[in-house]
This record gives structure tokens, C-alpha cells and sequence, in this order.
């Protein structure tokens, strides 16, 4: 029986960000008043409390803030690809994504410059991931 | 002058059941019996107690002890949501409410099925407070705390030169006091090579690194000191208490400084409560849901200054032999994982001089911690 995956059970806040993702794009929420970047996307700017919000499209350049890699996977969906490495990075935009790193046995360490892909795992869901930069 | 709060709740009564893997009871069974040798302690009657705060996530509510206690006006239902946090912020809202006169005797119950029941690293995902998680990481297959835990834990060790062995000691010691007690799923001493060789779960955190998966119960009840005095046990007076949340509290990969946990805002705070200083803490029960965890508070505490936790852990015995000897159970690491509740019951045992072969000489002011939802921290002092 095949293993279903775990799925992001987005909502009208996130929905643009995923939408993003199928379309190659990451996306980050910018303040429709004060112009303040986050991530992950949510309802309220905390620096002005504005709820505008646009959306822009990210450079996909960072660097490590840190990283882990995981030798057991806690649903069964993952075991078939231990030892997954995963990276939290800095991007220049001044927020962190966190994403799986590929690329044949690199080993991060903070500051290492990575650049975001994106992987297509079925017709509903495309994920990011990092390369070394 | 004092802060209001100060020393005026004590614990009252307190209560486990075994700790086992495989209880062959029901959750809410387990929290009953915790309850009943809770109440038992303190010498009062089941019908005495007018407040409960369960665990925010677990098999029970109020109502459950109101029914089978027959309670007949109980006057305060709560829950504090703060994971293993959780137990350390219901003291405080106990100790609130008494103050204000809300309620008289307040019940803290744990009962959890950890090992038999669902496994912690898959309900995770149902909690509100891990949507973010839940949404964003746990598709990629960053799914158990101790994936996110070991991301912090390389933050701390490339940035300050901590080391995997530094979190081997931590094991070794806690380990080392489980085997003291009657009431542990672990009784083998845990050599540093041990630690070294178990198997990486998440690089940097080891088997070894992390604490147990079991099934048991622990319970604590709170009363005004005033009343306490008059009741079966020595009351261990609450000095200071206190929760602290982190910044960016629903994503650890979002927080500014990922080497900060919420337990450094409570620390202050407690300690300004009770009005001592570190050097006066006798005994410390540490939230040990993994070694870093511990190591990670030791400084948001405190006791040394953030980043030198790997120096201190290294230079400081921890152990009976030591200035202030942790986690003297064996907590969650080697003992058993209750939440917590096992840690301020085993402080609540220091206190009163009756922790057994672990028992610190003259332990006379203790300190207890709770962490939980990826960086809440709640801090207790107490005194006998
Ligand atoms: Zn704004």
C-alpha cells in the first residue's frame, strides 16, 4: 500500500505562498503599509499591526544559519530518504526558510551560501529546497 | 516588600503511579490514581479539592474529577498550554487563584500513555500551537521537536565550540541518579562512551540525547500555605514562579536568537520573586527532553552566561557530589517522561527530605523547570 505523504493543510493566509511554490516562485508576505518582510505568512504586521499585505517574489539567495541531519524519520513517507539534510537559511530578504539540502555530499555550515530550488512531488504540491550557492 | 505571591501557596500533597512502558491502563485511569496518592498526602478528601487544572492536551478534563470525585462547587477549570512547560505555568495560575481566593485546594494531575499510547513524535502535529510546523516543515519531513531541536542544538555548538560530549555528561549524570531511585525505567549506569557510540537520531542528538517514551502518572495538589500548615505533610513553600515565551514562539527556525529559549524571561522573574540569588539553589530539577535542552537552560537561567553552558557542564559536577546536583530522579531522560510533573515532585521530595538514596544533604531551596512548544520555559523556587 503506498504511503500517503504529509500534507500542508493551508488556509486563505498561506494559500498564495504554496500557490507560489507550483508556480517556481517563493514567495514572502511584505506589509501593504509599512513594507516589513515575513515569514511564515501570517495575518497581522507585527512592527505597524497593519492586515494589507502583498506578496513578493524572493532572490532564493541565503545563507546557513544552521542545520541537522536526520537519520530517522518519524513517518514512515521519509524513510526511503534518510539521511535527509535540512538547512535553515538567512535569505537576503532578512527572513529564514527551511528547506531539505541536496546536492551529493555536501555538508553545510553556517554561512555557506545555498540558493532555493524547487522540487514538483505531485500535481498538488511542489516544495523548496536548497543547492549550495 | 515581597512580591504578593510570595510563599503564600505551598505543594500540599503529592503523588505517582510506577513508570512503566506498557501500563495496561487508561489514561485518565492513571491521573486518577496520581491524584488520589496526591490527595491522600496532604491529608485531604477527594471532595476538598475546588480547582483543577489538567494537562491542556491530555485524556481528561475538570469534569472528570468532578464526576468521580463527586465534587460538589468546584470553582476553577484551566488549562495551560504549554507543553512540558505546561505543569510549571498551572502551578502559577493555581497559586494566582488561591490569592484571589478563587479556590482553596488545587489539583495539577499528568497521566499519559507515552510509550503505549500515541507516540509523541506523531500528535505533535494536532496541536494548534504547532500549525505553523505542522504547515510548513513537517511536509518537507521535519516532523519531531528533535529534528528542530537539533537545528538549535548546531546553532549553539558552532557558534560557541559546545560539544557532543558536553550533552554526554548531562546524560551520564541523570542517568546515574536514576539508577538511585525505585521508580525508574532505567537502572543500568550510562558510560560517556555509551553516549558517544548510541546512534544519531537527528546529527547532532544522539539516542542518548533524548528522553524516554513511557506511561505513568504524577499529581500535585496546591493550597494556601495557612491551610498547608495544618495538613498531613511538610508544605513546600512556592518562593517564585514564573513562565516566559519566546520570540517567535510557533517557529524555531523564525526566532531571532535560536539559542534563547523562553525560560530566559521567566528566570529573572522567579528569581526577583523569591529573592535569592543562584548560589543559594541546593537541588534543580531540569526539563530534560533532550541533554541540550538542559545545557540550554542552565544559562537562560542563569548559572553561567549564554554560551559558556558547554564549559560549565564540563567544569561543574551536576552530579550528588556537586554545588547544586539536577534532575536527582533521573528525569525524562532516564526515569520517565511525565511531563515535568515527576520534576517538581521529586523537588517537592528534596524539600522534605524524603528523596531516598538521592537525597542532597541539606536541601534547603530548590528550583524546578518546565519547557515545552519549542521554547516556552517556566521556572519555579521553592523551600520547605
Ligand atoms: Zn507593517
Amino acid at each position: 500500500m503506498e504511503i500517503e505523504r504529509i500534507r500542508p493543510s493551508l488556509n486563505e493566509d498561506t494559500k498564495p505562498y504554496w500557490d507560489g511554490l507550483k508556480d517556481g516562485r517563493l514567495l514572502f508576505q511584505k506589509c501593504g503599509h509599512c513594507g516589513t518582510i515575513r515569514h511564515y505568512p501570517r495575518q497581522v504586521c507585527s512592527e505597524c499591526f497593519s492586515m494589507n499585505v502583498e506578496w513578493i517574489e524572493a532572490s532564493g539567495k541565503g545563507k546557513v544559519h544552521t542545520w541537522a541531519v536526520s537519520h530517522h524519520a518519524f513517518h514512515p513517507f521519509f524513510k526511503r530518504d534518510l539521511p535527509m539534510t535540512f538547512v535553515t537559511a538567512d535569505m537576503d530578504e532578512g527572513v529564514r526558510v527551511c528547506a531539505r539540502l541536496r546536492g551529493d555530499g555536501v555538508i553545510p555550515s553556517i554561512g555557506m551560501p545555498v540558493r532555493v530550488a524547487f522540487e514538483r512531488l505531485d500535481d498538488d504540491l511542489t516544495v523548496p529546497v536548497f543547492y549550495p550557492a | 516588600m515581597p512580591n504578593i505571591l510570595f510563599e503564600k501557596c505551598a505543594i500540599s500533597g503529592i503523588g505517582e503511579t510506577a513508570y512503566v512502558r506498557g501500563s495496561g491502563k487508561s489514561e485518565t485511569a492513571l491521573q486518577m490514581e496520581a491524584s488520589l496518592r496526591a490527595i491522600a498526602d496532604a491529608g485531604l478528601s477527594p471532595k476538598d479539592i475546588d480547582g483543577v487544572i489538567p494537562y491542556a492536551t491530555g485524556s481528561a478534563v475538570a469534569e472528570d474529577f468532578i464526576t468521580n470525585f463527586g465534587i460538589a462547587d468546584l470553582r476553577l477549570s484551566a488549562t495551560t498550554p504549554l507543553g512540558g512547560a505546561g505543569c510549571i505555568a498551572a502551578v502559577q495560575n493555581a497559586v494566582g487563584a488561591i490569592v484571589a481566593g478563587i479556590a482553596n485546594h488545587v489539583l495539577i494531575p499528568i497521566g499519559r500513555n507515552g510509550y503505549s499510547g500515541a507516540r509523541i513524535g506523531s500528535r505533535v502535529q494536532q496541536l494548534p500551537q504547532f500549525r505553523t510546523v505542522g504547515e510548513f516543515e513537517m511536509p518537507l519531513g521535519q516532523i519531531a521537536p528533535v529534528q528542530l531541536y537539533a537545528q538549535m542544538a548546531r546553532r549553539h555548538m558552532e557558534t560557541f565550540g559546545t560539544k557532543s560530549e558536553h550533552f554526554g555528561k548531562i546524560a551520564v549524570t541523570i542517568r546515574e541518579h536514576a539508577t538511585m531511585n525505585e521508580n525508574t525505567l532505567m537502572t543500568e549506569p550510562l558510560t560517556l562512551e555509551q553516549h558517544q557510540n548510541s546512534r544519531m537520531i537527528s546529527d547532532p542528538l544522539r539516542l542518548f540525547d533524548c528522553c524516554l517514551e513511557s506511561d505513568g502518572g504524577a499529581a500535585i495538589v496546591i493550597s494556601s500555605g495557612e491551610r498547608a500548615r495544618d495538613l498531613k505533610s511538610k508544605p513546600v513553600y512556592i518562593m517564585g514562579i514564573a513562565e516566559g515565551h519566546p520570540d517567535s514562539p510557533s517557529a524555531i527556525t523564525q526566532r531571532p536568537d535560536m539559542t534563547t529559549l523562553g525560560t530566559a524571561k521567566a528566570a529573572p522573574r522567579a528569581f526577583g520573586m523569591a529573592g535569592v540569588d543562584h548560589k543559594d539553589i541546593d537541588v534543580a530539577e531540569i526539563y530534560d527532553c533532550f541533554t541540550y535542552i538542559v545545557l540550554c537552560q542552565l544559562e537562560d537561567l542563569g548559572f553561567c552566561k549564554k554560551g559558556e553552558g558547554g564549559d560549565f557542564v564540563a567544569s561543574t559536577s551536576l552530579g550528588l557530589d556537586g554545588p547544586m546536583p539536577i534532575n536527582t530522579h533521573g528525569g525524562l531522560l532516564s526515569q520517565a517522561h511525565i511531563i515535568g510533573m515527576n520534576h517538581i515532585v521529586e523537588l517537592a521530595k528534596q524539600l522534605r527530605g524524603e528523596a531516598g538514596k538521592a537525597q542532597v544533604r541539606d536541601a534547603k531551596i530548590g528550583l524546578v523547570t518546565g519547557y515545552g512548544d519549542m521554547g516556552d520555559g517556566g521556572v519555579a523556587i521553592m523551600r520547605a
